[in-house]
């Protein structure tokens, strides 16, 4: 059940740790499968295959470039994401906001007094 | 409004916590009281549709503490947690729990330096696990969404480039 999921859900795609890890390696730049593998400890079948997970969900696009593919990450498909984590974000920005406006309130206060 | 204003940043150091930061030109002093004085709280903690109804704080080692919103469309929120460590006006830890979550309790740990008049609050919430984490940030959002990024940030950085 939750392997048909990985590959349909880019929430999904990216619980599993290592295909985070290859997501972080292609957020520095641009990188062939060789690297990838240089980086991590994991053999380069198995690369290949979080790289093709992470493809189908659309969190990595790639390209030839002579004989080599390059593979990078997708910024808009992280979009959603980000919004995950921007609401929460949202939330504490609207109450941190609140509590700065008091603070001055309260020193207008005080210096009223 | 202030040019602070949307200051506040949101990261994940590890799998099982947030991490807030956010800088106010307060004095740690009274931004301690602001908040921790249940006289002041209310003022700010809820929002216009969500107000504060009730906030509880007994500000003593192994005193507790409850805050109540309600909303029109859900009705009321509450959060409760005892006091830890108080060390006035640069260090307080309490447990807090989300009446909505009753099994995922947090340690929460808010810390405020100030140098030159500005006072920098960061606000470390540790879960015990990292599903509790991600249904504190989930909470009231779609369910089913399980995600971690240990480098959001370098994310949100990259986003910020490539959409604008």
């Amino acid at each position: 059940m939750a392997r048909a999921a990985t590959t349909t859900d880019p929430f999904n795609a990216i619980a599993e740790p290592r295909r985070r890890q290859i997501l972080d390696l292609l957020i520095e730049g641009e990188r062939p499968v060789s690297e990838i593998v240089a980086a991590l400890p994991v053999s380069q079948p198995q690369v290949s295959k979080h790289l093709k997970v992470l493809k189908e969900v659309g969190l990595v696009k790639s390209r030839s470039e002579g004989k080599r593919r390059l593979y990078r990450v997708d910024a808009v498909a992280l979009k959603p994401m980000h919004t995950w984590l921007e609401r929460y974000e949202e939330l504490w920005n609207r109450r941190l906001d609140r509590l700065d406006h008091y603070l001055y309130t309260l020193q207008a206060k005080e210096k009223e007094e | 409004m202030t040019t602070r204003t949307g200051s506040a940043t949101v990261e994940l150091p590890s799998d099982t916590e947030i991490l807030i930061t956010r800088e106010f030109d307060a004095p740690a002093d009274l931004l301690f009281e602001a908040w921790t004085n249940p006289v002041h709280v209310p003022n700010w903690w809820g929002f216009e549709d969500n107000p504060m109804i009730l906030c509880e704080i007994d500000l003593r080692v192994g005193g507790a503490w409850r805050f109540v919103v309600t909303d029109d469309e859900h009705g009321e929120f509450g959060w409760h947690g005892v006091y830890q460590e108080i060390e006035r006006p640069n260090r307080l830890v309490s447990t807090e729990v989300f009446e909505g979550y009753p099994d995922a309790e947090s340690l929460n740990t808010v810390t405020l330096d100030e140098a030159d008049g500005v006072t920098t609050m960061r606000t470390r919430v540790l879960h015990k696990t990292k599903e509790n984490r991600d249904g504190h940030i989930e909470a009231g959002m779609e369910e089913g969404m399980q995600i971690s990024m240990n480098r959001l940030d370098a994310i949100l950085e990259t986003l910020k480039a490539e959409v604008s």
